[in-house]
């Protein structure tokens, strides 16, 4: 078991060093953006002039690594700073955001996970047979659509019809039923776009084991198909699963801005490229930093479970 | 040929409307908007979706660069002068002002018993600590460029007198600008994020880029505006999204309806379809330094190598009319109706060519979306109509994000748009003027520039006129921009929101004062 | 009612598109001999049609000027005709010819989607399946540089390069593709080491085989089946990929026709009941269910199941 405390220690140690990677590449990266904020908050209004004044107030005429290590040296502390466009705390305008974006993960992740597994373990058990191809590509087809088209279709199926809302908006007045109940839209959208993967990875994974010979054993033996599934084939599976479920849940946590522009729900994807596309950097620092820290969270979960997963690997020569 | 009777008429009242509102200084709301407001009353809570709406939005005056910003900050301030649903100038924190014979100082009256949300009373000092944040060498304000003329402001009891550093008659239009709105003042400075205000609404919370709420000033000095208890504007980026929030019932008005679909969303039970002709146009702008943009006659052949009928047809879908190269729509005073209207004309434009000593021409354009709603399909189908005339144009597309300083008025021949200005002048020194900031051209022609100056300060209206006839004649004749199409404002609501027959054409949003000037029926 | 009658529907389509994939099947095999032919008995019928599918596409994306009634960018009439004998699928939003702008879409579509996942697998599985074998500090480095590139969320790095760069087609393919070796890099690295820990490569390293042929040999072969069904998965993020690009204003340069950017434009219609955005939906659709179908019974040749 020491193994995977070093193993740990050592991961989160070094996830340390990739936020800190990050935040040097977003602010490279933003810094190679045309343009900043004074002449992005200003568009086709902006005159030299006004740049100038504007960038001064802002400190966006101190040089780059000036700008940068002032922001570390605050983030060291604790302190995000403020949002330079609009003077608001970060922390602020970050905490219900957050809040948001981690719920329709969670709720979203909640109906994708088991029912990937499940279709998965059953197409692999029925593998070849109507179910099988069936659920493949109704899974298939749902991926094949974009997000955003996805959500459409549900709005024009479910909102239209006044089941459920066609936006998703929270505040702190709205209980946990009802927000699941306003949620309902883009969690089934998220569902429908990250099951056929997982779905997909969990089918191959047992059927690529189904040859061995230890299977080959267990089933001679007059195992149950189920079980032998089960039992033998999904504990060695279960390494490439977690690194694509793990993937999947780092992208409900990141990658669903297009959802929350379609639902109109207040998550960190929006605030991120709104304030890219207005360079606002220190924002978009403490942003892409918590999308990273969840990454890499996730990503240290998924190599510890599959260590754990496989003994060959704890006892690794 | 009915078009154009129509164009004449509407522009002959404008001509009488526009001389009144400019010889009268302090005009009053006319007895015949009265009547179009007819029969409001007080109550609900309106519900907006825009299709603006920014995280980084802030409530600071010089960076309001949308119309969710900039509608909600009208509600809940005022300016000085107001322009009317019908086009004409009304006073609202200025009750009248006077101008110097040779128009370069100007006496303004402030009205007295307005209050702000705080409590506080609003005098003539905090107009000009207002008006002062946007002016000076520190100013970061988007309203520099208009307040620059002004060399002095100052208060005297409960006038506020400006002088300016030439004669311009159209002042007191300037001070319309939303940027130029009035907050309280301490020691003659104001808090630019300050949440007071002295308008019909009282802000309650401001989210960026999500939400802002409001409730009724229950004492705002005007009586027969503000019937809304309360207003809740939301940000609905996503056009789609935005339709179907109306559809379903959960806004009752949205800002900016997406053409493309508007012929389905009519459909829809319930809901009134809004089209405001007003002055803004879509221009495509050539660098007039740039060859081979230098040639008039390059300027000219692509002038008529654009199809100006497809472009509002197809693009508009209708909501619009064709432009001829001109940044004023016909309704507005002074429009020259005489000009011949352009037309899509490959041989002329092949004529043009071969005049400027050319066979074919191989141009870029460079489009955005954020240039105006539709400019990429706009390219494509200019592109398509000018390949007949021997003038290949290659569209390129570029990236919305951060079009407005890497792509305008640096590539020499992209997509811009205009929201037009209540009045020529301000229009032409705006962008048509040699040197002036925005002019996205770099057209310098003398003889233009001479008249700019000329007819701002000249008092008789036929004279002025004149002027700017042929102002308008040399713009569409030898300018850069070409002006294919004036685009309405297309805004959608259902029908329990009643909108007076007049609506303000100026800016969307009835001039961005739906939330004072609606009501629920 | 209208239900069921999607259901009839539906039942048709199914049966029709079976039919069509025995058909293939059985003409293929009657023209093809010795060890192909064996093969291709032994496949599914779903694999018969999946193959029918992109032989089709493959076709009309490399006759795409033959096959289409008119020219990519050519404007034929008024926008949103409906369907009929000239125009067989209506006209767009500008009055260009739908299946026109579709048959073209296939070819840029196709191609681009090809090239993008290929040069993703490349570097992706090479550089996985080298970290996986190798370990030490090698595997560190590669592991963490890719860390570090998926930990930044991938639409907005893509948004973030494809500004710094522009957005020609050359760099969309190498943004994207890009991206997307990261994935592969780690799935190619986890299934490798599951296998590098086992006795037959202990016994391969023993006997003194070089590293290319460590991987070529012993562990590819092992890890192939995952890798492919990634890769039918990952040909069809590509289309999404550009198309929610394109959602965010950058993607491929106009007048030419790609699906992604095609169900974009029209994808508002759906929400009025509009089935025009369906057509390079589906298009799309239909490619990556072949693609997957084909993908499927090369997976279950590989894990070496009999029935």
């Amino acid at each position: 078991m020491s193994v995977i405390w070093t193993m740990i220690a050592k991961r989160l140690g070094l996830g340390v060093l990739t936020l800190f990677v990050i935040s040097v590449i977003i602010f490279g990266a933003t810094e190679l953006l045309p343009g900043d904020l004074a002449q992005n908050i200003l568009g086709q209004s902006a005159t030299p002039e006004t740049v100038a004044a504007f960038r001064k107030e802002l400190g966006l005429d101190l040089p780059a690594y000036t700008r940068y290590f002032n922001w570390l040296f605050g983030a060291l502390q604790g302190d995000f700073g403020t949002s330079l466009a609009n003077k608001r705390p970060i922390a602020d305008l970050i905490a219900t955001r957050l809040g948001n974006t981690l719920f329709l993960a969670l709720y979203a992740a909640a109906i994708s996970v088991p029912l990937s597994l499940l279709l998965g373990i059953l197409a692999a058990l029925y593998r070849n047979s109507i179910f099988d191809r069936t659920v493949n590509a109704m899974a298939l087809s749902s991926i094949s659509f974009p997000e955003f088209f996805v959500a459409y279709i549900l709005i024009f199926v479910l909102a239209q019809s006044g089941l459920f809302p066609s936006m998703s908006r929270m505040d702190a007045t709205v209980g946990f039923g009802e927000a699941l109940y306003r949620t309902f839209l883009p969690a089934l959208t998220l569902t429908l776009v990250v099951t056929a993967h997982m779905m997909r990875m969990t089918r191959a994974a047992i059927i690529n084991l189904l040859a061995s010979p230890y299977i080959e054993m267990a089933r001679l033996k007059g195992m149950k198909p189920m079980r032998v599934i089960l039992k033998h084939a999904l504990p060695n599976a279960l390494a490439p699963i977690i690194t694509v479920v793990a993937l999947n849940l780092a992208y409900l946590v990141t990658g669903v801005v297009v959802v929350e522009v379609v639902f109109v729900y207040p998550g960190l994807g929006q605030l991120m490229v709104d304030s890219v596309s207005k360079r606002d950097f220190p924002v978009v620092q403490a942003v892409a930093l918590i999308f990273a820290a969840a990454y890499v969270l996730l990503n240290l979960t998924a190599d510890v479970l599959s260590t754990l997963s496989n003994p060959r690997l704890i006892h690794r020569k | 040929m009915t078009d154009l009777r129509s164009q004449n008429g509407l522009s002959r009242r404008g001509l009488l409307k526009g001389a009144t509102a400019l010889g009268a200084a302090g005009l009053i709301l006319s007895a015949s908007v009265r009547r179009a407001m007819a029969e409001p009353k007080r109550g609900g809570i309106l519900r907006v979706a825009f299709a603006s709406g920014n995280t980084t939005d802030s409530l600071d005056p010089a960076t309001w660069d949308s119309q969710f910003v900039q509608c909600f900050n009208v509600a809940r301030n005022a300016t000085l002068t107001e322009i009317a649903s019908d086009g004409s100038l009304v006073g609202e924190i200025a009750e009248s002002w006077e101008a110097s014979a040779d128009a370069a100082t100007w006496t303004l009256k402030i009205r007295s018993g307005v209050t702000f949300h705080s409590g506080k009373t609003l005098t003539a000092d905090d107009v000009v600590a207002s008006l002062n944040y946007h002016r000076g060498e520190e100013s970061k304000s988007a309203a520099k460029p208009l307040v620059d003329p002004i060399t002095d402001i100052k208060a005297e009891g409960d006038t506020v007198v400006v002088t300016l550093s030439g004669g311009n008659a159209d002042f007191p239009f300037i001070v319309a600008d939303y940027h130029l709105v009035i907050l309280p003042s301490s020691e003659g400075k104001i808090d630019p994020m300050t949440t007071d205000g002295c308008g019909a609404y009282v802000l309650d919370s401001f989210e960026p880029g999500v939400s802002v709420k409001m409730s009724r000033n229950p004492n705002y000095w005007k009586t027969d505006r503000g019937w809304f208890d309360g207003i809740e504007a939301l940000a609905i980026v996503d056009s789609a999204a935005r339709q179907n929030a109306l559809i379903t019932g959960e806004v009752d008005v949205i800002d900016s309806v997406d053409l493309n679909t508007v012929t389905l969303l009519q459909r829809a039970p319930g809901l009134v379809i809004l089209p405001v002709a007003g002055n803004q146009h879509y221009v495509f702008v050539m660098d007039t330094r740039a060859t081979p943009f230098s040639d008039n006659n390059v300027r000219q052949a692509l002038k008529y190598g654009i199809d100006r009928q497809e472009l509002v047809d197809k693009i508009l879908q209708g909501y619009g009319s064709i432009g001829n190269d001109i940044p004023m729509g016909a309704q507005q005073p002074y429009y020259n109706t005489e000009l011949e209207q352009k037309t899509y004309d490959p041989d002329k434009a092949k004529f043009y060519l071969k005049e400027a000593g050319m066979d074919s021409l191989s141009v870029q354009l460079s489009v955005a979306d954020s240039a105006f709603a539709g400019a990429v399909d706009a390219g494509v189908l200019y592109s398509e109509r000018a390949a007949a005339a021997g003038i290949n144009i290659e569209v390129v597309r570029e990236p919305s994000d951060g079009y407005w300083d890497n792509v305008w008025m640096k590539k020499p021949f992209c997509a811009s748009y205009w929201g037009g200005r209540p009045t020529p002048d301000l229009m032409f020194s705006t962008a048509y003027s040699g040197g002036a900031p925005w002019n996205e051209s770099f057209w310098d022609n003398a003889r233009f520039n001479e008249l700019l100056i000329a007819a701002r300060s000249e008092l008789d209206d036929d004279k002025r006129r004149a002027m700017y006839w042929e102002m308008q004649d040399l713009l569409a004749n030898q300018g850069g921009t070409v002006i294919p199409m004036f685009a309405s404002y297309v805004m959608a609501h259902t029908d329990k929101v009643g909108v007076p027959e007049v609506v303000g054409a100026n800016q969307g949003m009835d001039g961005l004062r739906a939330f004072e000037r609606w009501w629920f029926v | 009612m209208t239900i069921l009658i999607n259901l009839f529907w539906i039942a048709v389509a199914i049966a029709v598109a079976l039919g069509a994939g025995w058909l293939f099947r059985a003409a293929t095999i009657a023209l093809t001999r010795g060890a192909t032919a064996r093969m291709l008995r032994t496949a599914p019928l779903t694999a018969g049609f999946g193959m029918l599918v992109i032989l089709i596409y493959v076709v009309v994306a490399l006759f795409a000027p033959l096959i289409a009634p008119y020219a990519e960018r050519e404007v034929v009439g008024a926008q949103f005709l409906p369907w009929d004998a000239t125009h067989l699928l209506g006209t767009d939003n500008l009055g260009r010819d739908m299946l026109t702008r579709l048959i073209y879409g296939a070819r840029n579509t196709v191609g681009i989607a090809f090239a993008t996942t290929a040069l993703a697998f490349t570097m992706g599985s090479i550089l996985g399946l080298l970290a996986a074998t190798v370990g030490g500090w090698l595997d560190q480095i590669l592991s963490r540089i890719v860390d570090i590139l998926m930990a930044i969320p991938s639409l907005i790095f893509s948004l973030l390069l494809l500004t710094i760069f522009g957005t020609s087609v050359t760099t969309l393919i190498l943004v994207i593709a890009t991206i997307d070796s990261t994935r592969v890099f780690r799935l190619a690295r986890s299934v490798a080491l599951n296998i590098v820990v086992m006795d037959y490569i202990e016994a391969a390293r023993l006997r003194g085989e070089g590293l290319w042929r460590l991987i070529t040999r012993e562990i590819l072969p092992n890890a192939l089946a995952p890798l492919v069904a990634e890769f039918g998965l990952r040909f069809c993020f590509v289309f999404l990929a550009i198309s929610a690009l394109s959602f965010l204003g950058v993607g491929i340069q106009p007048p030419t026709a790609d699906w992604g950017s095609m169900v974009r434009e029209n994808a508002a219609l759906i929400t009025f009941g509009d089935v025009t955005p369906l057509l390079p939906a589906g298009a799309i659709a239909l490619l990556t269910v072949a693609v997957n179908f084909v993908v499927d019974w090369m997976l279950h040749r590989a894990s070496g199941l009999k029935e």
